[in-house]
């Protein structure tokens, strides 16, 4: 008997929704690692001088790259929040026969990049 | 007159068709009819010819899997009301060779799931004597894997599954969930043995996280959780292997 094995097309991910958020998921880690190499960048142009690095904080005022952060931090806010949301199933805590409630894992990331950001600005706001 | 509803069926019958075909049948519409119940009907009133698993028909057995609407689903637990008055499309798993109609070869899973040794494995001569008893078990300890043990074999979660349906040597979901299931099992010493097939190029480290093994598990395994917890399990002996001989695992 000759089997039959359906092709998967190009356009597989399109098909059903999960499988847009998780492309769209895995398309975030692009911007972040964009990113991440645009602050190495930054702290590069520091050790440059005052005039460099003057020079790149002028090219961050324009439209053009003020969008770009726009779209950045949305992908980066999109990939934060779908990881945060999978961190239960990785720790997966028990206390005796009573699993650590999944809100609480996730929560506790959520509470701690709060914390962090509030920290960040005070420090970079001198509130 | 009685409502009906109208089932797209997957047919391929190598005997006398090389590409698979469409076939639409028309049912009887019953509130508390499911998928299989209409599959049924076509295979008792209407269509002799039409080919598909199924035992149970309540959700134990794992055998009426299908993709309903292009989801996998247990076609004895799809109700039929969920989906009228639309057409439903039924096509057997996806990923798996088609051997007739709704009918696919399961062996690459089943080879998959000896390699896995899903039994409780002891050291050479730690078994215990029969008369010594049995080896006890907390409820604290069961239900660290509790969850991984309630697999059916579905194989729902390896039609979900992209990876597997672009790339069929990785280990899979469920082969996958049940080695972890003995892995995390007080009494079982059988780890190592089990890491080289999931600790392999394409064992854990092929999964991307996409989720969808668990959204579709009927039976909540979460098979992308113990996934995910092998590869922090798997990372941790790495770091005792390379960077902390001294730290040896065991």
């Amino acid at each position: 008997m000759s089997t039959y094995l359906r092709p998967v097309s190009n356009t597989w991910w399109l098909k059903r929704k999960p499988y847009i958020l998780f492309m769209i998921r895995e398309l975030t880690s692009v911007f972040v690692a964009g990113y991440c190499i645009f602050l190495l960048v930054l702290v590069y142009k520091l050790t440059q001088g005052a005039e460099a690095y003057g020079n790149l904080i002028a090219a961050l005022k324009l439209p053009s790259s003020i969008m770009l952060h726009f779209i950045t931090l949305a992908f980066v806010l999109y990939h934060t929040i779908t990881w945060f949301n999978l961190t239960p199933k990785i720790l997966v805590i028990y206390r005796g026969e009573e699993r650590i409630p999944q809100g609480l894992v996730a929560g506790t990331f959520y509470a701690g990049w709060v914390m962090v950001s509030v920290f960040l600005a005070w420090l970079i706001l001198g509130m | 007159m009685a409502e009906t509803m109208q089932l797209e069926i997957f047919r391929y019958r190598s005997e006398k068709e090389s590409v698979p075909s469409f076939q639409t049948y028309e049912v009887p519409f019953h509130e508390d009819w499911v998928v299989l119940d209409a599959i049924n009907h076509i295979k008792d009133e209407i269509d002799g010819t039409l080919s598909y698993r199924w035992s149970c028909q309540m959700g134990v057995c794992g055998s009426c899997g299908m993709m309903v609407n292009g989801v996998p689903k247990l076609s004895c637990a799809a109700f039929l009301k969920d989906y009228h008055p639309n057409k439903i499309r039924i096509e057997p798993l996806t990923g798996f060779p088609v051997e007739r109609d709704l009918i696919f070869e399961m062996d690459d899973f089943m080879t998959k799931l000896k390699e896995m040794q899903p039994y409780i494995i002891r050291k050479e001569g730690e078994e215990k004597p029969l008369e010594e008893g049995e080896h006890i078990q907390s409820p604290a300890e069961l239900a660290h894997f509790k969850q991984y043990s309630m697999c059916i074999n579905c194989m729902l979660c390896y039609a979900a599954c992209p990876v597997y349906a672009l790339d069929s040597t990785f280990i899979g979901p469920a082969a996958i969930a049940l080695g972890q299931r003995y892995n995390m099992d007080s009494r079982d010493q059988g780890r190592d043995a089990r890491q080289e097939v999931i600790a392999s190029h394409d064992g854990i480290w092929e999964c991307t996280f996409v989720g969808e093994c668990s959204a579709v598990c009927p039976k909540d395994v979460d098979p992308a959780a113990a996934i995910q917890r092998a590869k922090v399990s798997s990372t941790v002996d790495w770091f005792k292997d390379v960077l902390i001989p001294w730290g040896k695992k065991k």
